[in-house]
C-alpha cells in the first residue's frame, strides 16, 4: 500500500504543477474570445475559419478564436460578470447596453461600425409542420383557439423580444388602438404552450419533442431547421415582421487588458467584407451589402418554403419589415414592454 | 416435515422474485439506456465515432475534466483525511458545526454553489479589483471549473471515512503511542490500513462525481469552447448545435472513464489485501 500511495502521490505532483500554473499565468494572449447568442454556432464557426486566413494573408500572428454561445441576454450578463471576451455579438443592442452599463464598453458602440454596428439582419418567420396542417398564414391565425405556440421568453431570449414586437407591428397595423393590441398579444401568450429560456431551446422543443403547431422563429434557425430535417417543416412568411439587428461590440475593457484591440477590430471589420457576406446569406441571415443581398434573393413573392431552395435564393423581400427605431429604440421598448412591471408581464401570468 | 418443506419453497419464491425486481430494475434503470447510448454513438459507423472522441474540443474538454478531477481529489484527499481524523479523536466546540458544514455541498444545489463562487470572486464582488491586479482570473476560467469541482466533491472522502475511524476507536492506536510510534507513523501503520477500503472507495465516489459535475461548472464556466468546456458541458453543447452522433460519443467516453476508475479500484483493493 504504501508503494503505491507514494506512486500515487509522485504522479499527481507535476499535475498538479502544472495547473497551477495554467491559473495564474499572465502570458501574452494567443486567442481572442467572441461571446455570441444561441443560434450563431454554424455561422461563426464557419467565419472563424474564413477569417484567420485573411488574418494570415494580412500578416497577423498565429491566434485562435474562442467561441461561446447561449442566451443572449445569460451571455450579456457573464461578460459583465467577468467573463473575458474580446468581442460580444449579441442579438440585440440592448443586451450590449447591458454590458456599456457596466463600463466596460465605450459609449457610441452602435456607431462604431456600418450599419448600426449590425453586420447581418434576420426577420422572424413561423415554422409550421410539413403541409401546414392548421392552415397557418399571419399572425392573426395565432389568435385561434386551437393554434399552439411555440416562442420562448422575451424576459430571457433577444429573439423572443423580436418576435413580441413583430406581432405588436402586426395589430398595430390592423387599425387597432393599443388597449386592442394588448388584448390580441393577451390571447397570443394565451395560446403559447411552452416558453423555454432560449431561441435553441424552443426549436428543440418543436423539432425534437413534437410540441406545438407554430414555432415563431429566427429566420435562420427555421432555415436550418429545414436544412437539418427535409421534408417535415415548412417556413411560412408573414405579411409583416421585424428586422432583426443582431449587433456586434468591441469589449474595450478586456481588449485593452489583453491587448487584442487590432485584432478584435479587424475581427468584427472583416463581417461586411464580400466573402463574409457571402458566408452570412449562405447561414441564413440577411446580408447587409445590398449587392450580395440580391444575389440570394427570391424573385417575385413567395409566401411558403417548403425546402431550401438548389439555386440558394432564399430571401424573400416582400414582408414590411419594421425597424426597432419604431418602438423608439430598444431603451424605450425595453422599459414599456419588458422591464418589471412592463406590458409583457401584464398581459403573462 | 411438510412445514420445512413450505417454507424452503416460500423461500425458494422469495429470493427470485426479489432478484427479479432487482434485475427489471437495473435493466430498465442502468443496462437499457447505456447499451442505447453506446448504439447511437456508434450507429454512424466506428470510423465516424473515432473521429468525434479524437476531435481536438473533446480532447481539450477531456483535459480539462481530468485536470478538474485530480486536484479535487489532490485536496479532497488531504482534507477529507484531516477533518475525519480531526472530527474523531478530538474533543473541541463547534465539533458539530464542522460536521454540519461538511455535508453542505451534499445539500445545495450546484447551481447555487456555482452562483455563490460566481458572486464572491466575479466582477461585482470587492475581492475583484485585488484578483485583476494580480493577474489572477478565477471566474470563466479554468481555476473556477477547478474551484467548483472541489466544492462539490468535498464530503465525500470525509464522509466514507469517519463512521470507520468512529467505530475503529482509539485503542491501537494509544497502545501504538505507548510504546513509543510517533504521530505519522502511527497513522500509516495502524489507522490507515482499517481505513484503506473506505477511503478507496470514497475516491471512487469523489472522481467520478467530479467527471459529471454539471451545474456548477456550468454557472462558473462561461461555457468557451476549447478553453473551459468540460467533458459535460461538450455533450451539452454537441446535442444542442444537432450533433447527436457526437454528444453520444463523447457520452460513451465519460461512461468508459468511470468503468476504468472502478477498475482502478478493484486493481489497488486486490494488490493492497
Amino acid at each position: 500500500m504504501k508503494k503505491s500511495t507514494g506512486k500515487i502521490l509522485k504522479c499527481m505532483l507535476p499535475l498538479a504543477a502544472a495547473v497551477l500554473c495554467s491559473g495564474c499565468g499572465m502570458t501574452k494572449r494567443d486567442y481572442i474570445i467572441n461571446v455570441s447568442y444561441d443560434p450563431t454556432r454554424e455561422l461563426y464557426e464557419s467565419y472563424n475559419q474564413l477569417f484567420l486566413e485573411h488574418w494570415r494573408e494580412i500578416g497577423g500572428t498565429e491566434i485562435e478564436i474562442i467561441q461561446s454561445h447561449g442566451g443572449s441576454g445569460k451571455q450579456a450578463l457573464e461578460v459583465a460578470n467577468g467573463l473575458e471576451a474580446d468581442v460580444v455579438t449579441l442579438a440585440l443592442e440592448q443586451d450590449i447596453n447591458a454590458i456599456a452599463d457596466s463600463g466596460m464598453i465605450d459609449e457610441g458602440f452602435i456607431n462604431e461600425f456600418p450599419e448600426d454596428s449590425a453586420p447581418y439582419t434576420s426577420s422572424i418567420v413561423f415554422l409550421v409542420r410539413r403541409d401546414n396542417p392548421k392552415d397557418i398564414r399571419d399572425w392573426d391565425d395565432l389568435l385561434r383557439e386551437d393554434v399552439d405556440v411555440i416562442t420562448p421568453n422575451p424576459k430571457t431570449s433577444g429573439g423572443a423580444r423580436w418576435n413580441y414586437l413583430a406581432a405588436w407591428y402586426y395589430f398595430e397595423k390592423q387599425g387597432m388602438a393599443e388597449e386592442e393590441v394588448v388584448k390580441a398579444m393577451e390571447t397570443l401568450f394565451h395560446n403559447v404552450l411552452v416558453l423555454d429560456s432560449g431561441a435553441r431551446a424552443s426549436t428543440t422543443t418543436f423539432v425534437e419533442n413534437g410540441q406545438g403547431d407554430v414555432l415563431l422563429a429566427w429566420e435562420n434557425e427555421a432555415f436550418l431547421s429545414l436544412k437539418e430535417y427535409p421534408g417535415e417543416y415548412e417556413i411560412v412568411v408573414p405579411s409583416v415582421s421585424v428586422r432583426c439587428q443582431p449587433t456586434v461590440a468591441i469589449v474595450d475593457e478586456m481588449v485593452r487588458k489583453h491587448e487584442t484591440e487590432t485584432i478584435a477590430q479587424e475581427y468584427l471589420q472583416y463581417l461586411y467584407s464580400d466573402e463574409a457576406q457571402e458566408l452570412v446569406a449562405e447561414n441564413y441571415y440577411r446580408p447587409v451589402q445590398q449587392e450580395v443581398l440580391q444575389q440570394y434573393a427570391i424573385e417575385g413573392s413567395q409566401r411558403v418554403i417548403q425546402e431550401i431552395p438548389e439555386d440558394q435564393k432564399w430571401i424573400v423581400e416582400d414582408v414590411d419589415l419594421v425597424d426597432i427605431a419604431h418602438f423608439g429604440g430598444w431603451k424605450e421598448a425595453t422599459r414599456k414592454h419588458f422591464a418589471d412591471g412592463g406590458v409583457f408581464d401584464s398581459i403573462y401570468e | 416435515m411438510d412445514n420445512t418443506s413450505q417454507i424452503k419453497k416460500e423461500n425458494r419464491l422469495v429470493k427470485w422474485l426479489l432478484i427479479g425486481v432487482c434485475a427489471v430494475f437495473l435493466a430498465v434503470m442502468l443496462v437499457l439506456p447505456l447499451i442505447y447510448i453506446i448504439y447511437t454513438s456508434l450507429a454512424a459507423g466506428f470510423q465516424k465515432f473515432f473521429s468525434e472522441i479524437t476531435d481536438p474540443y473533446t480532447i481539450k474538454a477531456m483535459k480539462l475534466t481530468i485536470i478538474a478531477t485530480v486536484w479535487a481529489l489532490a485536496v479532497n484527499t488531504i482534507f477529507g483525511l484531516c477533518a475525519a481524523w480531526c472530527l474523531t479523536r478530538f474533543e473541541f466546540k463547534g465539533k458539530k458545526v464542522i460536521s454540519a458544514l461538511i455535508d453542505l455541498p451534499l445539500t445545495i444545489s450546484p447551481v447555487i454553489a456555482g452562483l455563490v463562487f460566481l458572486l464572491t470572486y466575479g466582477r461585482q464582488s470587492i475581492l475583484y479589483p485585488l484578483l485583476d491586479r494580480l493577474g489572477v482570473s478565477i471566474i470563466f476560467a479554468v481555476p473556477g471549473v477547478v474551484l467548483a469541482t472541489i466544492f462539490v466533491t468535498f464530503p465525500y472522502i470525509a464522509r466514507e471515512v469517519i463512521p470507520v475511524l468512529n467505530s475503529l476507536g482509539t485503542d491501537e492506536e494509544e497502545a501504538a503511542a505507548l510504546m513509543g510510534m510517533k504521530g505519522f507513523t502511527i497513522f500509516r501503520k495502524i489507522t490507515f490500513p482499517h481505513i484503506r477500503f473506505a477511503f478507496l472507495f470514497g475516491i471512487v465516489l469523489c472522481s467520478a462525481r467530479a467527471m459529471g459535475e454539471f451545474g456548477a461548472v456550468s454557472v462558473l464556466s462561461g461555457h468557451l469552447k476549447g478553453l473551459t468546456n468540460t467533458l459535460p458541458l461538450h455533450v451539452e453543447m454537441l446535442y444542442q448545435g444537432y450533433d447527436f452522433t457526437g454528444a453520444f460519443a463523447v457520452s460513451s467516453l465519460l461512461i468508459l472513464m468511470a468503468i476504468v476508475i472502478l477498475i482502478l479500484r478493484n486493481i489497488f483493493e486486490k494488490k493492497d489485501v
